[in-house]
């Protein structure tokens, strides 16, 4: 049993699985570099993330588990939950060691653990689908940001891409500083290098990079999420359920800004 | 957008506030190179502070109205603003508020004026030019202007999702009453008209995968709910015999809101929430957990009961169908089971293939086990002991465990997927 760092890449957690194998060694620990604890005994040992290995073992899994099980560890990894890693290492080794290839019996501890990571991760990219807002910038380009709980990127570009072909459109995840930009034809990952401009405060004023008629329809639409409102019905404990506040950062229908 | 359409907006989508319908499921339409696209699943953008799924810009195409029915806001006789979308703002409204994603569509209703026709041709036409000069795959509902002839009928099915004929009241006799002007048969007569071309579109379409869509999520209707004296019994038999009968996809119930007074009208402060749940809730029962209406309601109990949801309503007046039994019983049983819902009963149906289930199990997999502890069997449960309870002993048994919760879900969970268990 050893300590094992990796970047923190899926790619990467797949490599370490790989050399775990390879070295007889399961891990006792799986740290993200740069938040390495210390440790009481010995020497973490470092994974350096390896294309070939993470796809053999990728290959390997979706071989033996339904294509809907090897999805589920891989969302379960993107919700980022402390511990994740080893779970998803003890399911996986379950799958090579024992052939214990049906990961719904959820009668286990561990499987009903990661059906309760992918339903919290469907939540999410749910959530993402619903409260993107995109404003439109003055040289045509559809953008929002956000900041999900969960790491969904990877699981969010599919959804705007089909609904989206004909507008170019970027969307940030500013808490994990990467996003996914469209260009008409592809989509692409971007990650934000510098943030010499606060995104947060251009996505939110009205600088000359945005369109004036863009205000326009934001505040059209506070216009009518404020018009459909019936007090008679006030609910306010539903609504924060549907819309926690955390989210309200980037509803335009949560601000009233209106003149 | 100037001054105008934001005033125009403000109006006329308070006036269309009113119905409740905003589902933008079911409706499956590919983007080829176009704007939108819709994949059957339904998305709420936002929510009121009423609770209620934003998904859809719901609005009218003008409030002018040259019928007078009392429950309305726009009728006639109402002193009110009145206003008129061009066919051009409604476009632009949409177009623009899909593109930045804050809808999945357009939800358009009208005030009759000038006449029926004249009405509809106006929706249809808005809804071909998304369809063809904008090339928009997103959702759209359009109205069904009872009355409008069946030509324009049919044409609007060729561009919508869904079409929707409101039943407005429970009863033929408190139409009537209500609005004078309205009668049944104008309203099941685009609603028949529709199902047949809908069916016939269904048969093309398996024929040949290029035929065109027709109304591919189908139809709806609403009727308002604690203006007139109908029991649930009736409103759950009508709404049953149009899902079968008329093969509507959903039927809404709108809690009637107090916004004028008429003597017609009962005078209540609040809308009757807690109905309007109790009869989502059974129509949902109805759709999805196979139960009929007579196990929900009938001649000796009309009415769904305010104390405890529908299911567990059931469940302690058909005491001798239970305890279930988690390891053995059918689908159908255990979805009966008060404080179990479809995807619990799916994680035990995939779970006992591989060994008994037992009670512990069940309480990891969070079933709400308060109140379905005394109404199953399985190995660990110490509860299942109904058979020695009267059904009012056991109703307050189940009340004392879980007064709290039940309170908090029946005011919660007003709209759309009642959260039934
Ligand atoms: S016809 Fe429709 S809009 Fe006109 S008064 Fe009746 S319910 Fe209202």
């Amino acid at each position: 049993m050893i300590s094992y760092i990796y970047d923190g890449s899926f790619e990467g957690f797949l490599t370490l699985v790989f050399e775990a194998y390879e070295r007889k060694a399961y891990p006792e620990t799986i740290m993200i570099k740069g938040k390495v604890q210390p440790l009481l005994f010995g020497e973490p040992v470092e994974v350096f993330t390896d294309e070939s290995k993470s796809s053999r073992v990728w290959r390997g899994l979706i071989k033996k588990v339904s294509h809907g099980n090897a999805r589920k560890l891989y969302r379960a990894f993107l919700s980022e939950q402390s511990g994740v890693e080893m779970l998803l290492f003890r399911l996986i080794s379950d799958v090579f060691d024992r052939n214990n290839t049906k990961l719904d019996d959820f009668r286990q501890a561990e499987i009903l653990e990661l059906h309760r990571l992918d339903k919290m991760i469907g939540r999410e990219v749910h959530r993402m689908h619903a409260f993107v807002r995109f404003r439109k910038s003055k040289d045509g380009l559809y953008f929002a940001l956000i900041e999900p709980d969960f790491n969904v990127i990877p699981l969010i570009g599919s959804h705007f891409k089909k609904r989206y072909t004909d507008q170019p459109w970027l969307i940030l995840d500013i808490r994990r500083n990467y996003g996914i930009h469209y260009d008409l034809k592809e989509m692409k990952e971007v990650r934000i290098i510098e943030r010499s401009r606060g995104l947060r405060e251009l996505y939110h004023s009205t600088p000359e990079g945005i369109e004036e008629s863009d205000d326009g329809y934001q505040e059209l639409w506070r216009t009518y999420f404020n018009s459909v409102n019936i007090p008679e019905r006030k609910n306010l404990k539903l609504h924060l359920q549907h819309v926690p506040v955390r989210y309200w950062k980037y509803l335009p229908e949560k601000h009233n800004t209106s003149k | 957008m100037n001054e105008g359409t934001q005033e125009k907006l403000k109006i006329l989508a308070d006036a269309a506030k009113y119905d409740v319908s905003c589902a933008s499921s079911g409706s499956k339409r590919k983007n080829k190179g176009g704007l939108g696209n819709s994949d059957g699943m339904g998305i709420c953008h936002s929510y009121t502070e009423d609770g209620r799924c934003v998904s859809l810009l719901k609005i009218l195409l003008t409030n002018h109205c040259i019928f007078d029915c009392a429950y309305c806001v726009s009728r006639k006789s109402n002193d009110i603003k009145r206003a008129a979308f061009t066919v051009k703002e409604v476009v632009d409204l949409t177009i623009n508020f899909y593109r930045r994603n804050y809808i999945e569509g357009l939800f358009l209703s009208s005030g009759i004026f000038k006449n029926a026709d004249y009405t509809m041709e106006r929706l249809v036409r808005i809804a071909k030019e998304l369809r063809t000069i904008h090339k928009f795959n997103g959702y759209i509902h359009l109205k069904a202007i009872p009355g409008a002839s069946d030509e324009l009928i049919r044409e609007a099915g060729m561009y919508a999702d869904r079409l929707s004929v409101n039943m407005e009241l429970p009863s033929e006799p408190s139409l009537k009453k209500l609005a004078p002007e309205k009668n049944y048969q104008e309203i099941y007569k685009p609603m028949s008209s529709l199902r047949h071309a809908i069916i016939e579109h269904k048969e093309e379409k398996k024929k040949s995968r290029k035929a065109p869509l027709f109304a591919p999520a189908g139809q709806s209707t609403q009727m308002i709910i604690g203006a007139t004296p109908e029991h649930d019994l009736h409103i759950l038999s009508l709404a049953d015999s149009l899902y079968k009968q008329q093969q509507l996809r959903r039927v809404y119930y709108s809690g009637y809101v107090p916004v004028l007074s008429d003597s017609r009208l009962p005078s209540i402060s609040h809308p009757p929430l807690l109905r309007e749940n109790r009869l989502y809730q059974a129509d949902w029962l109805l759709r999805f957990y196979g139960f009929t209406v007579n196990e929900l309601v009938d001649e000796a109990n009309p009415d769904l009961p305010f104390d405890v949801d529908p299911k567990l309503g059931y469940a302690l007046r058909y005491r001798h169908l239970f305890p279930v039994d988690i390891n053995r019983a059918e689908k159908e049983m255990l979805l009966r089971i008060p404080g179990v819902g479809v995807k619990s009963v799916r994680l035990i149906l995939q779970s006992r293939r591989f060994g008994k289930v037992t009670y512990d199990h069940l309480r990891k997999m969070g079933l709400a086990l308060n109140r379905a502890k005394y109404f199953i069997s399985c190995p660990g449960n110490p509860f299942s002991v109904m058979g020695e309870h009267t059904e009012n002993r056991l109703k307050r048994m189940i009340l004392s465990d879980t007064t709290s919760r039940l309170h908090k879900s029946s005011q919660l969970n007003l709209f759309a997927s009642p959260a039934l268990t």
